[in-house]
């Protein structure tokens, strides 16, 4: 694993309406890495990712890809940064009157990547490496929770993407198709050495796939480091979370808060 | 404060749209790469009309015959309602209940499905593989339904018409020969011209108005079905009270 920060988050916060969601996150992931993002529901996690992928922009502080700042860019620089990136949403976000095939084939024939039997070839292996080829014909709407988020994978790498994000890609899944994502994002580590973000509340999940862990709380990183440190972390609010107490200094819910204030 | 918040909202919403007009015109140069999903955008607004808009105008030209002829009888005019129904159906009331019916039909389909891809990260997901959705989901709606309202403003007015003879024939006694000489007489016309030219222009106009703002709605939806559900009704009822001022604007222009 290099040093070379690949994904960078400085002193990030961000404002919706009245509520602050992030309160200066910082995040290094370095090249060839797995950072997982964990921290409860509503704590900013998404948010994160959107930062990273552009979507976003800071109110203040900045985000970086491989150097460059993909919040406060021209479309230009931003569109070359996310070339770069593949990114899997939490539903997958296949668009619905495409066939698997087709949505898998997007980005190459909306950027005329390629096309006729070289795109065929190119959406052909990632099929067969997600297992989709059965699906291929169906619409969004006629396959499974996991066939949409393998097929949303198999979009992102169409591209071939140095960096893959993703957004809960376990959940809504059965503990057996968590694992067969968990083995899959390995693999894609392993096999195509990408630097991933992760976004999870999964604890079996992150300490599977995880090279370090960034656990984020009232919108901060409030910890750090890897799967042990984040075992052996004196901290309360992470140590109910990992072992799932309802007891403990963790806000559970927002609005509660707000209403006792 | 809530007037000012609904005024910022106006503003804000206005000015997204202008915003969104200016880039789907900076994206007509993908028209050729996009030609089949502007094909289909003509055929799905096209088709999902067009029984409702043979109905409508079937029984508005009905309708304003009978009207009008009756008013006319007393007068021994009732002979003049073909060219009096060709006027008002060519220049006004065809681009003005297309525009109303493909807004309360297509336009709110086009706010639903565009907002629904909102709510679902469809357009993130669009954005992230650096795809512009106004290029890939904004101009070819756009293009297709501004070419083809006028093309159903033409359609609904020449049933209109036979609307009309229908009624001048079995209920006011007006030849067929009669009215459609009429009808002929001032569609040839340089007048007759004219408001056939303003009707398609209307017609244009009313379509790109109608789509933008659909498109618009869908694409500030938020808060899941609550804000879909949102989207859409505002978009029918934006469209409503633009095509109403844009229609009287454009006739007070057009015919000073």
């Amino acid at each position: 694993m290099s040093e070379t920060p690949i994904i960078e988050m400085k002193n990030v916060h961000k404002t919706f309406g009245s509520r602050k969601i992030l309160k200066g996150v910082d995040v290094v992931v370095k090249k060839g890495e797995t950072m997982v993002i964990l921290g409860p529901s509503g704590t900013g996690k998404s948010v994160t990712l959107k930062h990273i992928t552009g979507l976003v922009a800071p109110d203040e502080g900045d985000c970086f890809i491989m150097g460059e700042s993909i919040s406060f860019s021209k479309e230009k620089v931003r569109e070359r940064l996310r070339a770069k990136m593949g990114v899997l949403f939490q539903s997958g976000a296949l668009i619905n009157w495409l066939s698997v095939y087709e949505n898998v084939a997007l980005p190459l024939r909306e950027h005329k990547i390629s096309k006729g039997e070289e795109l065929h070839r190119n959406v052909m292996e990632k099929l067969h490496w997600l297992d989709l080829v059965v699906a291929k014909d169906n619409l969004p709407g006629a396959i499974s929770g996991g066939m949409k988020k393998r097929a949303g994978i198999a979009r992102a790498l169409t591209t071939n993407p140095e960096i893959l994000l993703y957004d809960e890609p376990t959940s809504g899944l059965d503990p057996v198709m968590s694992n067969v994502f968990n083995e899959l994002i390995l693999r894609l580590k392993k096999e195509l050495h990408v630097t991933s973000i992760v976004v999870t509340h999964d604890m079996e999940s992150a300490y599977m796939i995880a090279d370090r862990i960034t656990f984020l709380y009232e919108g901060k990183a409030i910890f750090c480091g890897t799967v042990p440190e984040l075992k052996a972390s004196s901290n309360a609010v992470i140590q109910q979370f990992i072992h799932g107490k309802t007891v403990g200094p963790m806000i559970l819910d927002h609005s509660e808060q707000k209403k006792k204030k | 404060m809530a007037l000012v918040e609904l005024a910022k909202s106006f503003i804000f919403g206005a000015g997204y749209t202008l915003v969104l007009l200016f880039e789907t015109i900076l994206q007509f140069r993908a028209i050729f790469f996009k030609r089949n999903e502007i094909v289909q955008q003509m055929f799905t607004a096209g088709i999902s009309s067009f029984f409702v808009v043979s109905i409508v105008a079937v029984f508005t030209g009905m309708i304003m015959g009978l009207n009008a002829g009756l008013g006319l009888k007393d007068f021994g005019a009732e002979g003049q309602i073909g060219l009096l129904l060709t006027i008002t159906l060519t220049r006004e009331m065809s681009p003005f209940m297309t525009a109303l019916i493909l807004s309360a039909s297509v336009g709110s389909a086009i706010a639903a499905e565009i907002g629904t891809m909102k709510v679902s990260e469809e357009i993130d997901a669009l954005e992230v593989m650096s795809i512009s959705p106004v290029r890939y989901l904004v101009m070819p709606r756009v293009i297709g339904f501004s070419l083809m309202v006028p093309v159903l403003c033409i359609y609904s007015s020449i049933l209109g018409v036979f609307g009309g003879a229908v009624v001048g024939h079995f209920q006011l006694g007006v030849e067929y020969q009669v009215y459609f000489n009429d009808v002929l007489n001032r569609v040839g016309s340089v007048p007759g011209l004219k408001d056939l030219y303003v009707g398609i222009l209307k017609g244009f106009v009313f379509g790109v108005t109608v789509s933008i703002v659909a498109c618009s709605h869908g694409l500030r939806a938020t808060n899941g079905a609550i804000g879909v559900g949102r989207a859409t009704r505002e978009s029918v009822v934006t469209s409503f009270l633009l095509v109403i001022f844009i229609g009287y604007v454009l006739t007070a222009i057009l015919y000073r």
